[in-house]
């Protein structure tokens, strides 16, 4: 016999030791597990041993056999490991601190707020409407019970046109023809763009948004109008809005009110932001006066409807703390790029 | 309007209630307070004392050194004031008094010590300035507490003025004074007054033509012998308390009338008033009003005459040449009603608001002039005794409103409140607001009182707000309606805005903005850009804000430059109105209208392609149709002539994109690249969506040909695919961009798909399709690469 078996086991495992590429340890397999490796040679030879020694000869060789395989797999699995290592330390970390390329939109804050009242009002079935923004003298005050020479009139400082039509002065322009358009029951709701010819201030805006509401139907009562109102009020503003009425004047309701909501920054203690009273001023609203519901072909002995505005710019600024009404329609990214949804 | 709670009181007792809370439900139940004040709590300890000497001040020319008589004792003081007058009776303030704003300690006043001070009207806070002291009648009682004598204390509260546009009867305080009778359900007390009848024997005053149309009444009463020039004190404080100053005895009077019934009179001094007219004069004059200033009196202007003389501006001031003076001793009293139209649109033609003309333009009851008349004869000779009624009451009534009677019951009460109030408190209600009220069986027959029947309540829901603000809407039980529920169909219109905003917002990233309806003139120019000719503003404050917008890009373009440096690459839209000129009917033209504009640093070529795909995405998502996008002509001065095309949607043109043509880019941002995008909503809305028909897949694999073109550069991918749909094999399924490439020549490799819904395609089945429509290529010189 020209190599022990002890010396065969050392003479590989010296071998494995010095290996240090993939080809090498395959080199190795071959050289030594392979059809004519070493230690497979052994068992060739096993026909010289006496039979009593050959059971014990052929385990000892097929240990030495699996000690080989296993030790090469294990120094496969160590390479491949430290290989990983190298390769996942040399990858490169992001800088997540980057910004951003994509572009973040924004809405305009009206969309907003107009969004969030149009949503209420339509769970509660309430249809949502659309109108013009140039209007006729009659649908913008005939209809409305303010005939020519009311002082109604001149509390709103209307836009004529050249053609002799004119800018609606608030979204209660609409209620005529929407009463036309659907006759009674109706629910319906109309947020639009309204115009007074006014100089621009913090405070004030010849353009602005309002959204008008009217429910007509048989029995509606001054009651439900007050339901109404601070159920909506109360989702609007996510809290239980107290609410009270004053009496108003409008000629296109009667009665008319004025609606005061409690003062959230105060409590209804009395604070600078509602002069003290506890309360805000917040919409007119009203039993729709017989004669607008004639003029939009409402039948008055059977129906009775109630209507109300809602300032949307003054709930826009309310909501964001909006200081300077004029903000709105600046089309200044820097400050209107921060509405988003 | 101010309101005193004291002279509220003369007509109602309020006696042991809370005057704060009955003021607090006044705002509820009848119109808004803004404010309350309680007055003279600050005087404190002012008596009653009569001057008995006067030294002169030893170190000063102006002051003098006073000894006061209290009636039990005396005191000194320094004063400075120049009425000083032996035996004059004064208010003093002796040392630990109070006034408005200071308390009385001991002063050194140059050089002499003084332990208390003789006031004026302002310093008891009764008036703005005073130039001496407040002098007190001479039998005021020596060393009596002032605020014992007179009403200094007060409770005043202001009105907004707004919320009693629609009640002439709320512009005096008698009429305020019967809200709060019923709102404390306490009586009203009749109003004092002389009895006109008496006067029947008396010669009138003449009166000459008066204007029949404008003027409603118009009557006059004459009193001679007036000798008293100074009003009582209280009547003085009270003027004073309610916002108006105490002038003489007789315009006090006027004011005090007014300020208490809400009916204006005029004082003239009779000397100057003969036989009185009221008449609107043919040519324009000018005229000069009490307060000095001369007005432009024009043809449509009523006038009050004196023997044909113009002597006042009818309803809203008297002239400067029949005005009371210091030696008047007779007056003239008018007491009329005027046309509250007139009235508001000649005071607002001179410019001129008073507080008689806002009273005549709520359109007043005629039949307050009697009362006014009694009114102020009562306190006239009340006040000076020794006055003479010189005349007959002369009326001449031409204008009687119609009495409005009204017919209602307690079911149309309850359909309108949903809620159950009582006969019994309509009745009450009613009654004590002056309706006259006849209910049996829970039907009621409403007279409306003449004070509340010139335009204010003229049907039964008038009504309704009378019973229901007395009644406290705080007390409503509220409650939900009993509609049937209906399903609500969204408008097409408002889903497209949502869900294009949604897309220009959430996926492209683009921002809101809104801008006004009329175009800037200046900016515009700016950008070289033409002002359109268009429906305009008539009465627009800004000159250069007139002519309504065309095309959203002329209020958005400006937006685009002033945001220039936000970032890099941005885009801003708005959906609003455009005004596409007139119709044929002259109605303007009005069109929702989304606008888009985007700038940005990238190759002009990427930015308009990326705008048209969004836009075609848009679309697609909205309609399930692809837009085409045709080359036209631009009209609009930004439109660029070589890259302007029409969005095209199942045949309808409804929008253009554009890039930006040269000249007005360079105003915008000369470096960046812009691109425009209008699209009509309106149009839009009325292309209805395509339906979605399930078409089943084919169970056989589709075969892929490219191929490979060279072309001129002006040739489009349009003029490639073109005869291939034209000559369309039924088996094509479509035909997609595989490359493209431009460099001298320009390559083009398309992708066209095949498949058959019964069968497996081999190559040479398409192969004839192809090579015929090559063929048609071929001619317009398209050609295969050759390799």
């Amino acid at each position: 016999m020209a190599i022990t078996l002890e010396e065969l086991r050392q003479q590989f495992h010296e071998q494995l030791r010095q290996a240090n590429a993939a080809e090498a340890f395959e080199d190795l397999r071959v050289r030594y597990l392979g059809k004519k490796g070493e230690i497979t040679g052994l068992l060739r030879n096993m026909g010289a041993l006496a039979p009593e020694k050959r059971k014990e000869y052929g385990a000892k060789v097929n240990a030495l056999k699996e000690e080989a395989e296993m030790s090469i797999k294990k120094r496969i699995e160590e390479a491949h490991a430290r290989e990983l290592e190298l390769k996942i330390a040399a990858t490169e970390r992001y800088d997540l601190t980057l910004p951003s390329t994509l572009s973040e939109g924004s809405y305009h804050p009206i969309t907003l707020v107009q969004r969030e009242v149009e949503q209420i009002f339509a769970s509660m079935g309430f249809t949502i409407e659309d109108y013009d923004e140039i209007v006729d003298d009659y649908h913008c005050f005939e209809a409305l019970n303010i005939p020519k020479h009311h002082p109604a009139r001149d509390m709103q400082d209307t836009y004529y046109l050249s053609n002799g039509q004119l800018l609606k002065t608030h979204t209660s322009a609409a209620q005529n023809a929407i009463m036309r358009k659907y006759g009674a029951p109706l629910r319906a709701i109309f947020p639009g763009r309204c115009f007074r010819n006014e100089s621009t201030d913090a405070c004030h805006e010849n353009t602005f948004f309002q959204m008008e509401g009217i429910m007509i139907d048989e029995n509606i009562s001054i009651s439900n109008l007050i339901y109404f109102m601070k159920t909506m009020l109360s989702e609007v503003f996510q809290r239980d809005v107290k609410v009270r009425l004053r009496p108003g004047f409008f000629p296109f309701v009667e009665p008319g009110f004025e609606l005061d909501i409690s003062c959230a920054i105060c409590g209804g203690k009395g604070c600078p932001s509602c002069k003290n009273s506890g309360w805000l001023e917040l919409c007119p609203c009203g039993m729709i006066h017989p004669n607008v519901l004639k003029a939009g072909g409402i039948d008055t002995e059977k129906y009775t409807g109630f209507a109300f505005g809602l300032g949307l710019t003054r709930l826009a600024m309310m909501k964001y703390g909006i200081k300077d009404i004029r903000d709105l329609n600046s089309g200044n990214l820097r400050s209107l790029n921060q509405f988003v949804k | 309007m101010k309101v005193s709670m004291n002279w509220i009181s003369d007509h109602v007792d309020l006696s042991g209630l809370d005057i704060d809370d009955l003021i607090h439900r006044f705002t509820l139940s009848t119109a808004e307070v803004e404010d309350v004040y309680h007055l003279g709590t600050e005087i404190n300890g002012v008596v009653v004392a009569e001057i008995k000497t006067i030294e002169a001040h030893p170190n000063s020319q102006k002051l003098h050194l006073l000894e006061l008589d209290l009636g039990d004792h005396t005191d000194r003081c320094v004063c400075g004031a120049p009425n000083v007058r032996v035996g004059m009776r004064v208010p003093f303030a002796p040392f630990g008094a109070s006034v408005v704003g200071m308390t009385i300690g001991e002063a050194t006043i140059a050089g002499v010590v003084s332990r208390g001070m003789c006031c004026s009207a302002a310093e008891l806070g009764i008036a703005d300035s005073s130039s001496g002291l407040l002098e007190l009648p001479a039998d005021a009682p020596l060393g009596k507490p002032v605020k014992e004598l007179y009403a200094f204390e007060d409770t005043v509260f202001e009105v907004d003025n707004k919320s009693l546009t629609n009640r002439p009867d709320l512009w005096g305080h008698y009429g305020i004074a019967r809200e709060f009778s019923a709102i404390a359900k306490r009586p009203l007390k009749p109003i004092a007054l002389d009895d006109l009848a008496k006067y029947d024997a008396l010669e009138p005053v003449p009166l000459g033509s008066i204007d029949p149309e404008l003027c409603y009444r118009y009557s006059a009463i004459r009193a001679d012998h007036i000798q008293k020039k100074v009003s009582p004190i209280d009547m003085q404080i009270r003027l004073y308390y309610c916002g108006m100053r105490a002038i003489s005895l007789l315009a006090d009077l006027t004011n005090y009338v007014m300020l208490e019934l809400g009916q204006p009179t005029h004082a003239f001094d009779s000397r100057m008033v003969g036989t009185i007219g009221v008449q609107r004069f043919p040519e324009p004059f000018a005229f000069k009003t009490l307060d000095d200033v001369e007005r432009k009196i024009d043809p449509e202007t009523l006038m009050i005459t004196s023997d044909g003389k113009p002597v006042a501006v009818a309803g809203v001031m008297g002239g400067l040449n029949s005005e009371i003076v210091a030696d008047t001793d007779s007056v003239t009293l008018e007491c009329a009603t005027f046309s509250a139209v007139s009235v508001r649109k000649t005071s607002s033609r001179i410019g001129l608001r008073t507080d008689a003309s806002m009273r005549y333009e709520k359109t007043l009851d005629p039949e307050l002039c009697a009362i006014a008349a009694g009114r102020f004869l009562k306190l006239l000779l009340a006040i000076d005794p020794e006055a003479k009624v010189a005349s007959r009451y002369t009326d001449c009534y031409q204008y009687h409103y119609p009495e409005i009677e009204l017919h209602f019951d307690k079911k149309f009460v309850d359909r309108y409140t949903g809620i159950d109030i009582s006969d019994a408190q309509i009745n009450e209600t009613l009654t004590r607001l002056g309706f006259g009220v006849t209910e049996q069986n829970s039907v009621f027959d409403v007279k409306v009182p003449s004070w509340r029947a010139t335009k204010d309540v003229t049907i039964p829901a008038d009504v309704i707000e009378e019973i229901t603000r007395i009644y406290g809407y705080d007390n409503f039980r509220i409650e939900t309606t009993m509609s049937a529920l209906r399903p609500v169909q969204p408008l097409r219109v408002k889903a497209d805005e949502k869900a294009v905003k949604d897309a220009l917002v959430k996926t492209f990233g683009l921002h809101e903005v809104h801008t006004y309806l009329w175009c800037d003139a200046k900016k515009l120019k700016d950008l070289k850009i033409p002002l359109p000719e268009n429906v305009y503003l008539l009465n627009g404050m800004n000159p250069d804000a007139t002519v309504l917008r065309t095309a959203m890009m002329q209020t958005l373009l400006p937006v685009l430059k002033e945001n220039r440096f936000y970032a890099p690459a941005f885009g801003v839209f708005e959906i609003g109105r455009t005004v596409k000129g007139q119709k044929e009917d002259g109605t303007a033209n009005e069109r929702r209208t989304l606008g888009v504009a985007l700038l940005s640093h990238e190759k002009e070529r990427t930015v308009f392609l990326a705008a048209r795909d969004m836009i075609a995405a848009i679309l697609f998502d909205l309609r399930r149709i692809h837009p085409t996008f045709e080359r036209v002509q631009p009209i609009n001065a930004w439109e660029h002539p070589a890259n302007t095309a029409a969005i095209v949607l199942d045949g309808s043109t409804i929008g253009t994109i554009s890039t930006v043509h040269p000249e007005v880019a360079a105003e915008i941002d000369k470096k960046a690249s812009l691109v425009t995008l209008e699209l009509d909503m309106d149009a839009l809305a009325e292309i209805k969506e395509a339906d979605l028909k399930y078409r089943e897949a084919s169970r056989f694999p589709g075969i892929d040909i490219d191929l490979s073109f060279v072309v001129d550069k002006d040739v489009t991918f349009a003029d490639v695919v073109g005869p291939f749909y034209a000559d369309r094999d039924e088996t094509l399924v479509g035909i997609s961009l595989v490359d493209i490439y431009e460099a001298d020549v320009k390559s083009m490799t398309i992708r066209l798909s095949f498949v058959s819904p019964v069968k497996t395609l081999q190559k040479a089945e398409v192969q004839s399709y192809i090579d015929r429509v090559l063929k048609v290529l071929a001619e317009k010189n398209i050609r295969l690469r050759t390799v």
